[in-house]
C-alpha cells in the first residue's frame, strides 16, 4: 500500500491502462504540457506523446463527439471536460449519440468511451463552476454513471471504465483532488455498480457518494458519541447503482436518510427514497429525509455559497431527527 | 473510367432510386410508418462518393440514409427490413428508417440529428489515426448542419490533426423547408473550407463521374495522411423534407430543372453512348434490381416482429 493523493491515483490509472492497451488515448483542453487544470494528466504527454495525449480546442461538444466516434470505430478514447458545467455544451453527443448508439443500432459493436470531468462547490467559483450535474446523466439511459470519494475507488473505478464496453461517465470532485488515501502497489480493478459500506452501523441507513461521504463519516463520528449508529453507504456508481445494498441496509436499520450536494430538486436523493418506498416500505420505522444541495444557483458570495450545500452539522441533525421520529 | 465500374455504379444508382420508391409506397401501405426521408434526386453523390473507398472504410451518414448504405453495399432486404421496423432489420427494428447502421462494412450509422454524425465521422478519422491505419472516412451530411456549432468546430479538429475524412456536403438547398440561400449569404458553402486551412471545392452533385473524380482526390489525400477536404455537392431532391411533406415551398420550374438533369437518367446515357454499354446490359441490370427490390419488400413482410419478452427482459430494474 501507498498513500497519494486522489489526483494522482487517477493519474496512475491513465498512465496503467495506457500502458496496458495501445488503443486508450486522451483528448481534453490543457491535459498536454499543462498536465490539466487539477494535474490528473500530469507528466503523461511525455510519456505517450502528443499523438496519445491530445490537446483540444474550446470545442467541447465535437471534441467529445469526436471521442465518441472514435469509440465507435474500435478505440478507447478518455475525453476530459474541465468542470462538468461545460458538459451542458455536450448534450447532443452524449445523450442522443453516444448513449443510444449500441441500442439503435441493434447491439451493434461497443462504445467503450469514458468522459472525465469534476464538479461541486469550490471556493467562491460561482454559478458555472461550482455545479453538481450528476442527475442530468443518471436520467439518460445508456450511460454509466460513477462518483468515487476515495484515492483507492478513483483507480479502481477509472481503470473499469476505460475497460467497460459501455459509455461512462466519470465524475470527480474538485475538494476530493488533494485528498489522501492508501491505494494498493499491485494491479486492481473495482467492478462498476457495487457500493461500499464505508461505516457500519444499525440505527440509520445514511447513502451518499463523493465529497459528501466525507461530510458525511464526519457526522457519523459525532453521532456516535451520542450513540446513535449510523451505517454510511457510499454509492460509488451511480448507474448501475446497488440498491439491493441499499434495500438490505434499510431492512436492517429502518431508517433512511440521503445526503448529495447537487440541488434537491430532481436530485438522485428522490430516486433513491422512491426506490426505497416501493420496495421496503414496511421495513421503514420514520419518515425518510433528504439533505441536498438547495435548489439555487450557487451565489458567488462565500458565505452564502457554504449555505447552499449539506454541512456535517446539518447532516447530524437531520440523522438525530429521523433517528428521534 | 472503366466500364465495370460505371456499370456498378448504375446498378447502385438505380437500387438507391427504386429502393425509394419501393419504400414511399410501403409507407402509404402503411407497412413502414414514423418518418421517411427519400434520397430520390441525390444518388449521385452516394454512389460517386462510396464507389471511391474500399470496403474497409468508414462512412457516416445522416437521417437521409438509404442511399449512403446502399452505396457501401448494405443488403437491401436488411434495410427494408428495418424499415418495417422488424426483428431482421439491421437494427433489430430499433432505429429504423433514420438510423440504419452496420458495422461489419463500417457504415457508423445514419442520424436523426442534423449534423449530429459530423464530430463521429471526425472521431472514426481520429481511430484511423489512432491505429496507425490508412482508411478513410466519409462524412455526409446537409447544408441544413452547415449552420449547426459542430460543424465547423468538427472541421477545425480534423484540420489541426490532419485526419483523414472527407466531408461531402449535400446541398440540397433546403434544410428541411428552409432555402439554404436564405439561411447563408454564401453561393457557395465550399468556402467554410477557406476559415479551417483546408481544401473546398463546389461540384454538381447530380454528375455521378463528376462527384467520383472529386472525390477520388480527397480519398487520396486522406489516405497519404495529409488531412481532410470539404466537397459540396448542389442537388435537388425530388420531393419535400419527408414522404409526407408535399414540398410546396419548391418552386415548379426549380424541380423541373432539377429533374432535367437526374443523376440515375445522366448516367444511364452516359454509359449507353460513351462506355458502348448495350442496351441488352442495361436491362439486364434494371430487371436484376427490380427483382432485388421486390425481393427486399417481400422478405420484410415476411420477417417477425422483434421479441417483446427479450426487449423488456434487457432492461435494468433501478
Amino acid at each position: 500500500m501507498t498513500t497519494l493523493k486522489y489526483r494522482k491515483a487517477l493519474n496512475n490509472a491513465l498512465r496503467e491502462e495506457m500502458e496496458r492497451d495501445s488503443l486508450v488515448f486522451l483528448v481534453g483542453e490543457g491535459i498536454g504540457k499543462k498536465g490539466g487544470s487539477y494535474k490528473v494528466t500530469d507528466q503523461l504527454i511525455h510519456e505517450f506523446g502528443p499523438e496519445r495525449v491530445i490537446d483540444t480546442p474550446i470545442s467541447e461538444a465535437s471534441f467529445v463527439g469526436m471521442a465518441g466516434g472514435a469509440a465507435i470505430a474500435g478505440t478507447r478514447p478518455v475525453a476530459e471536460i474541465l468542470f462538468v458545467d461545460f458538459t451542458y455544451l455536450i448534450m447532443d453527443q452524449i445523450a442522443n449519440q453516444i448513449a443510444k448508439f449500441r441500442f439503435m443500432t441493434g447491439d451493434q459493436g461497443a462504445v467503450p468511451f469514458v468522459l472525465r470531468t469534476q464538479g461541486g462547490l469550490g471556493n467562491g467559483l460561482a454559478g458555472q463552476h461550482s455545479q453538481s450535474l450528476e442527475a442530468l446523466f443518471y436520467h439518460i439511459p445508456g450511460l454509466q454513471v460513477i462518483m468515487p470519494s476515495t484515492p483507492y475507488d478513483a483507480k479502481g473505478l477509472l481503470k473499469s471504465a476505460i475497460r467497460s464496453d459501455q459509455p461512462v461517465i466519470f465524475i470527480e470532485h474538485k475538494k476530493l483532488y488533494m485528498t489522501e488515501g492508501e491505494v494498493p502497489d499491485e494491479e486492481y480493478t473495482i467492478p462498476i455498480g457495487m457500493a461500499d459500506i464505508r461505516r457500519e452501523g444499525s440505527d440509520v441507513t445514511l447513502v451518499t457518494y463523493s465529497y459528501m461521504t466525507l461530510e458525511s463519516l464526519k457526522a457519523a463520528d459525532l453521532l456516535a458519541q451520542e450513540g446513535i449508529n449510523v451505517e454510511v453507504i457510499d454509492l460509488r456508481s451511480l448507474v448501475p447503482m446497488d440498491m439491493d445494498c441499499v434495500l438490505s441496509s434499510v431492512k436492517k436499520t429502518g431508517r433512511l436518510v440521503v445526503v448529495h450536494e447537487a440541488v434537491k430538486r430532481g436530485g438522485i436523493g428522490g430516486d433513491i427514497v422512491a426506490n426505497v418506498v416501493e420496495h421496503a416500505f414496511y421495513d421503514l420505522e420514520s419518515p425518510v429525509k433528504r439533505l441536498a444541495g438547495r435548489n439555487t444557483t450557487i451565489p458567488f458570495n462565500i458565505n452564502l455559497e457554504k449555505l447552499c450545500v449539506p454541512s456535517v452539522a446539518d447532516i447530524v441533525e437531520g440523522v438525530r431527527e429521523v433517528f428521534n421520529s | 473510367m472503366n466500364a465495370k465500374l460505371l456499370k456498378e455504379m448504375y446498378e447502385k444508382a438505380l437500387t438507391i432510386r427504386l429502393f425509394e420508391k419501393a419504400a414511399i409506397e410501403q409507407y402509404r401501405l402503411g407497412n413502414i410508418y414514423g418518418y421517411l426521408h427519400p434520397y430520390l434526386g441525390e444518388e449521385g453523390i452516394a454512389v460517386g462518393a462510396i464507389s471511391t473507398l474500399r470496403p474497409d472504410d468508414y462512412i457516416v451518414s445522416t437521417h437521409r440514409g438509404h442511399g449512403h448504405a446502399i452505396a457501401k453495399g448494405h443488403d437491401v432486404s436488411l434495410m427494408m427490413a428495418e424499415l418495417f421496423g422488424k426483428a431482421t432489420g439491421y437494427c433489430q427494428g430499433r432505429g429504423g428508417s433514420m438510423h440504419v447502421a452496420n458495422l461489419e462494412q463500417n457504415n457508423l450509422g445514419a442520424n436523426g440529428i442534423v449534423g449530429g454524425g459530423i464530430p463521429i465521422a471526425t472521431g472514426a478519422g481520429m481511430a484511423v489515426k489512432q491505429k496507425k491505419s490508412d482508411q478513410v472516412v466519409i462524412g455526409f451530411f446537409s447544408d441544413g448542419a452547415v449552420n449547426n456549432g459542430v460543424f465547423h468546430e468538427s472541421l477545425n479538429l480534423a484540420a489541426i490533426y490532419a485526419l483523414p475524412v472527407v466531408y461531402v456536403l449535400e446541398n440540397n438547398q433546403y434544410a428541411a423547408a428552409t432555402p439554404y440561400e436564405k439561411m447563408n449569404l454564401n453561393d457557395d458553402l465550399s468556402i467554410y473550407a477557406n476559415g479551417f486551412g483546408i481544401p473546398g471545392l463546389t461540384i454538381d452533385g447530380n454528375d455521378v463521374i463528376g462527384v467520383y473524380e472529386a472525390a477520388s482526390s480527397a480519398v487520396e489525400r486522406a489516405r497519404n495522411d495529409d488531412g481532410p477536404t470539404l466537397i459540396e455537392c448542389k442537388t435537388y431532391r425530388h420531393q419535400g423534407h419527408h414522404v409526407n411533406d408535399p414540398g410546396v415551398y419548391m418552386p415548379q420550374d426549380v424541380m423541373a430543372a432539377w429533374k432535367a438533369k437526374d443523376p440515375v437518367d445522366r448516367l444511364r446515357d452516359h454509359l449507353d453512348v460513351n462506355e458502348s454499354i448495350t442496351e441488352d446490359e442495361i436491362a439486364a441490370i434494371d430487371q436484376k434490381v427490380a427483382i432485388i427490390i421486390e425481393d427486399a419488400v417481400q422478405f420484410a413482410s415476411e420477417s417477425p416482429q422483434p421479441s417483446a419478452e427479450q426487449f423488456l427482459s434487457e432492461i435494468p430494474q433501478f
